[in-house]
């Protein structure tokens, strides 16, 4: 049980997807503008990630493996990625389109978020059982969507602040995010 | 070099009829209407109308907010269309339009500064830097969205040029 819960702290906190890995940076600053698009982006990124994690693992372990075709892992992984990506558009068009509307473009671009990708590799590097990877790939999007949430907080607070001419829109964006990144740094302090 | 190819091949098969079958369930049901309307208009979502492209301006015109003359690529043709399809009456003496028309290039004019074919939303001007560029018809919507942008105003609008192609007989009128 512990170890369940050190794997999630690790990977939400210490090992951040977006703010220590540096993956996943498009939508971070593409659906930050308000806190409803945000839980709404960070919601669909962790139903892809759980589910390209899982096939993921299955089809190195069933497929690529015994049949020795680790060379071929990116190319499948990200076919598989493409179609779970695909089938949430769907699911999200048919079930909520107000939340389709508010994402736009950056609902089919999961598809090239190099998180995801990033995720399902990272699982086959350290040999991870099934229920490991599906647990790395949970813990990843609960850190994504966390950064997703304070940034999208705290640039709606920016929106409203007086900020210089020269740094309004993008540039302040990105100084607020160094700042949660070295905020977010102190976990590395606690030794899990 | 068989199994790579013959996994990613059921791969790939597996995956699609996968997500066609999921497409069947979750398939989400447009206005039929709009989707009609989108059908006849240019499709080069120019914006002349104020909308964003042409299914913002096809859901304006079903829901009542836009007039169906708000298309100016569209032409009188498009509004009797539209006319027609909808059920209004619509006053087409109004609209000054002596038949559709398409941008044309001046070869005396262009020195091929390649800013009109930046803002060809269909592609259909043709040329390189400093080549003089032309405009392939059949590509052409008429959307004018060039005509401003040429800075030696080489850009006009004629009527659509009648070749061997196109010709159609006049249908017969009333004495």
């Amino acid at each position: 049980m512990s170890e369940i819960l050190l794997l999630l702290l690790s990977t939400a906190l210490v090992n951040n997807v977006v703010l220590i890995k540096f993956l996943g940076l498009c939508p971070v600053m593409g659906v930050s503008k308000s806190v409803d698009s945000a839980f709404g982006m960070g919601l669909a990124t962790t139903f892809v990630l759980m589910l390209a994690s899982a096939a993921s693992w299955m089809l190195d372990n069933w497929l690529l493996q015994p049949l020795g075709l680790g060379y071929l892992r990116i190319l499948t992984f990200i076919l598989v990625i493409a179609s779970v990506v695909q089938f949430t558009e769907m699911f999200v068009k048919k079930t909520s389109p107000g939340l389709y509307q508010s994402l736009g473009i950056y609902l089919p671009l999961i598809t090239t978020n190099c998180a995801v990708l990033g995720v399902a590799l990272l699982n086959v590097q350290q040999e991870f059982s099934l229920f490991k990877s599906l647990l790395y790939g949970f813990g990843s999007a609960l850190g994504f969507t966390l950064v997703l949430l304070i940034f999208a907080g705290l640039r709606e607070r920016v929106a409203l602040a007086r900020v210089p001419a020269a740094f309004a829109g993008a540039p302040v964006a990105f100084i607020t995010i160094s700042l949660l990144a070295l905020a977010f740094m102190g976990f590395s302090g606690l030794n899990v | 070099m068989i199994a790579a190819i013959l996994s990613l091949t059921v791969l790939g098969a597996i995956l699609g009829i996968a997500l066609g079958i999921a497409n069947k369930f979750l398939k989400v049901e447009g206005n039929p209407i709009v989707d009609e309307l989108v059908d006849l208009m240019p499709g080069s979502n120019c914006g002349q109308c104020g909308y964003p492209g042409c299914v913002g301006a096809a859901e304006a015109i079903v829901a009542g907010t836009a007039p169906a003359t708000c298309c100016p690529p569209g032409g009188k043709a498009l509004v009797s269309a539209i006319a027609a399809k909808l059920g209004l009456t619509v006053d087409l003496s109004a609209l000054g339009d002596d038949g559709p028309k398409i941008a044309t290039v001046a070869e005396e004019l262009c020195i091929g500064c390649c800013r009109c074919a930046r803002v060809c939303p269909t592609d259909a001007i043709l040329g390189g830097p400093k080549q003089i560029h032309n405009v392939f018809r059949e590509a052409c919507t008429g959307c004018e969205a060039c005509i401003e942008k040429c800075p030696t105003e080489a850009l006009v609008m004629k009527p659509v040029p009648v070749t061997l192609q196109h010709w159609v007989m006049p249908k017969p009128r009333l004495a």
